[in-house]
């Protein structure tokens, strides 16, 4: 488990964390999301126990991260901003290195370092200095070292930064199957990455956290939640299907964009309007190319929030 | 003691890795033979001994031990690799120390290699192969003595020209602190007793001696607590200040 109590990191110029208390248990994966320099980092490096905490407590498996580091930290995969590296080494030679320095031995060694290699496909680098990686690599190399020593709880900053899609989609797998045994907090800031892998999402602030939900209750806090969109087949009929969607008793409000033929109704709330829109439609004799029921927008939540 | 080991390992092959150690082991063995024959008069003297060898070991030390240091933890914190470092479960004094000694067995061996002169003033004369041998080791001591003191100023930084700098002014001020360069800038304000006990931190007092022949335990007493004590301090400015 992962626990913290009123963390503050306060800077002479700066408050980087304020107040921030969380518990994450076995089975979740917690996204971190925030606007850059809100203190994503410096809570996962207070967790880490790389940046001491001003104020408050934290604990790892219930070590306590100043009191009793080397537990904490031998509980704990980390995967640092940037996933830094010594660059002159070879990548068989830094993960070997890790793994040392995590206590692996002999057989277990070898079949830890053969599962890394294997599941982040570096079998093809594995001769080649660190520094003449591509991005990509590089983050997949971070991400090895810090699952070198399966450990029970992983905190990763930005694991998909610098992926490409395909990539991106095998990172996301990993930590699905990983998810169900460990305790995984990832920061990011691609919204769909929270949709895709977290079952919490926590939004931080100005060093507060400001949102602590599920990514589904945090989406439907849009105000495009069951709103319902139709395009137009015909752009001549926009300003008609406008005026009479906006007459319907349980709409909101109604948006237009021309460029797309495309209304969206908002609906007043807790409405649902999709049954109406339609019938509507069908009776007005609009021409629909298009007509969906929105979940709601997540970066529309995210910008009202942290704004 | 295995996480120091392990350290250790991989900071030495870092060295090799690079450039950097047949550089550093090519200027030193050049510049230490150039200083011996063209400056220190090896042959005009018609004395087999290997006094103008050591002689500048101290001043050859001065610009190329910080050269060697500067890197140490100023590189880490500039790669962001402390970060993974000191968040994998190694205390901060086992990383300091595996750090030093992997410099220092670095320095040993170019020291080692400078072997053929050992050999040649025994094939020129009948020296005092036990002096020779007390000097290699007062050599060793001062090199560890210095490597410490460019730990501890390599730790104070993110950037290696600073650390360099640091690295040298230390080294200098606690070389002559015996001499009236250093001692003059005590003198008409300090007591007495902390001008002597300035003086008595010399690093060049205390390698003389020993490139004399005799090996004092008070002078390797000295070199032990130096190069304690920057270490020690090595390790609290990466406790205090790793992630600045």
């Amino acid at each position: 488990m992962i626990k913290t109590e009123h963390l503050c990191k306060r800077y002479p110029s700066v408050t980087a964390v304020e107040d921030v208390t969380f518990e994450v248990r076995p089975g979740e994966v917690l996204g971190f999301l925030g606007p850059n320099g809100a203190g994503k980092t410096t809570t996962m490096r207070m967790l880490a126990g790389f940046v001491t905490p001003t104020s408050g407590r934290a604990s790892i498996c219930g070590h306590d991260v100043e009191r009793e580091p080397l537990a904490a930290r031998q509980c704990l995969g980390y995967l640092p901003e940037g996933a830094p590296s010594y660059g002159e080494m070879r990548v068989a030679a830094f993960l070997e290195f890790i793994a040392e320095l995590r206590r692996l031995d002999g057989a277990r060694k070898r079949a830890r370092l053969d599962y890394v290699t294997e599941r982040l496909q570096l079998s093809s680098v594995l001769d080649r200095p660190i520094e003449t990686l591509s991005k990509g690599f590089r983050r997949r190399v971070g991400l090895a070292q810090a699952i070198i020593h399966d450990p029970p709880v992983l905190i990763l900053d930005e694991p998909t930064d610098g992926l490409d899609p395909n990539q991106k989609h095998e990172v996301r797998t990993l930590i699905d199957e990983m998810a169900r045994e460990k305790i995984i907090v990832i920061s990011t800031h691609i919204l769909e990455e929270v949709d895709a892998v977290c079952t919490r999402a926590i939004i931080i602030a100005r060093g507060r956290i400001v949102a602590d939900d599920t990514p589904l209750q945090l989406t439907s806090r849009s105000r495009y939640h069951n709103a319902v969109s139709l395009q137009l087949a015909r752009s001549d009929q926009l300003e008609a299907a406008r005026a009479a969607v906006a007459g319907l008793a349980a709409v909101a409000s109604v948006e237009v964009s021309e460029r797309e033929a495309r209304l969206t109704a908002l609906p007043r709330s807790g409405a649902m309007i999709l049954q109406e829109v339609a019938a509507l439609a069908a009776s007005q004799g609009l021409q629909l190319k298009e007509l969906h029921l929105e979940s709601g927008r997540l970066d529309e939540v995210f910008r009202t929030i942290t704004a | 003691m295995r996480n120091v080991a392990l350290i250790l390992r991989r900071e030495l092959a870092s060295y090799f890795a690079t450039p950097l150690a047949y550089v550093f082991i090519l200027i030193f063995l050049v510049l230490a033979n150039a200083f011996t024959f063209y400056v220190g008069d090896f042959y005009q003297r018609g004395q087999a001994d290997l006094r103008p060898f050591f002689l500048f070991h101290p001043w050859l030390y001065l610009f190329l031990i910080p050269a060697l240091t500067m890197k140490l933890w100023a590189e880490e914190r500039k790669s962001g690799s402390i970060e993974l470092l000191m968040t994998l479960p190694v205390k901060t004094w086992e990383a300091v120390l595996g750090k030093y000694l992997a410099a220092w067995l670095f320095t040993g061996l170019a020291l080692a290699l400078t072997f053929p002169i050992w050999i040649t003033v025994n094939y020129l004369g009948s020296p005092d192969n036990g002096v020779i041998f007390a000097s290699y080791l007062g050599s060793l001591l001062l090199a560890g003595g210095f490597l410490a003191i460019g730990s501890c100023m390599s730790a104070l930084t993110r950037n290696q020209v600073v650390a360099f700098i640091l690295g040298v002014v230390a080294c200098f001020v606690l070389l002559l602190a015996g001499y009236p360069l250093v001692l003059d800038a005590f003198r008409g304000w300090a007591p007495q007793t902390l001008i002597e006990a300035v003086a008595s931190l010399s690093l060049l007092t205390h390698f003389q001696s020993i490139t004399r022949g005799v090996l004092e335990a008070r002078d390797v007493l000295y070199f032990a607590m130096l190069i304690a004590f920057f270490l020690f301090t090595t390790t609290v400015a990466i406790d205090l200040r790793k992630a600045d």
